[in-house]
């Protein structure tokens, strides 16, 4: 797990200088989702990409600079949406509690 | 063509699980999902080794697929349904890859991998081998294939559609942004495509819109209904989605999908690029 952040996502042979990272974890009643979908919508709320968490309900997605949403559905949850801030060179850490 | 014809429900497949006439088989972008949990009795093909030329960029020959869906147990009578993760791109990518060899009788699980997991329905990790079969296809129908001449012909003339994400077609980013950004080719499109991300034809949980929503998309965004069409997205995955929505849900003639999409065109030498959000010039 060499350059990942603490229990996530590794970051090997990733050039984070160059991307705009947002990363996290989804969590219900403090432990982790194993199965939970994030989406992520640009700034006019239009589908970027979308990524099944990890078993352990870690996800990473590479956008660019500028304000995010990250919308998560998981089963028996309700939809929720986050806010974010991304920029190159820089991770962005999003914890998401269903 | 009928809706159901072309897309089965998720409790259409719990039903249908045991059903010695339906093959069921998840494709992945992530191939390694399926090895790690799968509907019950579903069959895997790998989309980078089972589907794609392992030396030049193309797909397997028509000998090579007869081998593949013999081996894998695909008979020519069999109802494949298909269903993969993302949303089914790669699902909807083989469902196109089924029509170009002629296979007649395939469908896609509406939502695919999602949709089932969101069910809360049930996974397993068994192995699955089928008997084999002797499965014959046709010669591949390149009324549904386009390829790079094909799509500089058509610009300006033919509907271009480019359905990736808003920002890759403006030049913003040059793949998904789940996926580093590194690649060699320019960014942008085709001059003239309109811009029609794959998304809009479907739901949060990953079925597609209804026709009606569907021909509004389309419409509102400048697709001209009485021209032929080519579909485009990075590598010709998503196109297929769209390919699906608009010649099998909408029933349009003439529609063809680029696999060589925007990792071919925008490494063309001398080709047209158009940057930003409008359309663009011929």
């Amino acid at each position: 797990m060499c350059g990942a952040t603490e229990g996530g996502l590794p970051l090997d042979g990733i050039n984070t200088k160059i991307e705009a990272i947002i990363q996290g974890q989804v969590t219900k009643d403090g432990s982790p989702v194993g199965v939970a979908y994030v989406r992520l919508l640009d700034k006019s709320g239009e589908f970027t990409a979308e990524v099944p968490v990890s078993a352990t309900g870690h996800f990473r997605f590479f956008a660019g600079d500028g304000e995010w949403t990250l919308r998560t559905l998981a089963p028996g949850a309700d939809t929720v949406d986050r806010k974010v801030i991304a920029a190159v060179g820089s991770i962005a850490e999003v914890e998401i509690a269903l | 063509m009928a809706r159901e014809d072309v897309l089965v429900t998720t409790q259409w497949v719990e039903e249908n699980l045991d059903n010695p006439q339906v093959v069921l088989i998840e494709v992945d972008e992530d191939t390694s999902a399926y090895d790690r949990s799968h509907i019950r009795g579903a069959i895997k093909l790998d989309w980078t080794t089972d589907l794609q030329d392992q030396v030049r960029r193309d797909f397997v020959n028509k000998a090579q697929f007869e081998a593949l869906l013999s081996d894998k147990g695909v008979a020519n009578d069999s109802t494949v349904v298909l269903y993969g993760g993302n949303n089914n791109w790669f699902a909807a990518y083989a469902y196109w890859y089924f029509k170009l060899y002629g296979h007649q009788d395939v469908k896609l699980l509406d939502g695919g991998r999602k949709k089932w997991e969101l069910d809360a329905r049930e996974l397993t990790d068994e192995p699955v081998k089928l008997e084999s079969t002797t499965y014959t296809a046709s010669e591949q129908d390149l009324s549904i294939r386009a390829f790079r001449d094909d799509v500089v012909a058509a610009i300006g003339v033919q509907n271009l559609v480019d359905v990736r994400s808003p920002d890759e077609f403006a030049g913003r980013l040059l793949a998904p942004a789940h996926l580093p950004q590194e690649q060699a080719q320019r960014a942008g499109h085709v001059p003239t495509a309109v811009s029609v991300p794959w998304s809009k034809a479907a739901n949060d949980d990953g079925t597609f819109r209804s026709n009606d929503e569907l021909k509004a998309i389309y419409t509102e965004a400048g697709f001209d209904f009485s021209k032929d069409t080519i579909a485009y997205c990075r590598i010709g995955e998503r196109s297929s989605h769209t390919w699906f929505a608009l010649q099998e849900l909408l029933g349009e003639p003439n529609v063809k999908n680029y696999d060589g999409s925007w990792t071919e065109y925008g490494s063309l030498v001398g080709v047209p690029i158009a940057l930003g959000d409008e359309p663009g010039e011929a």
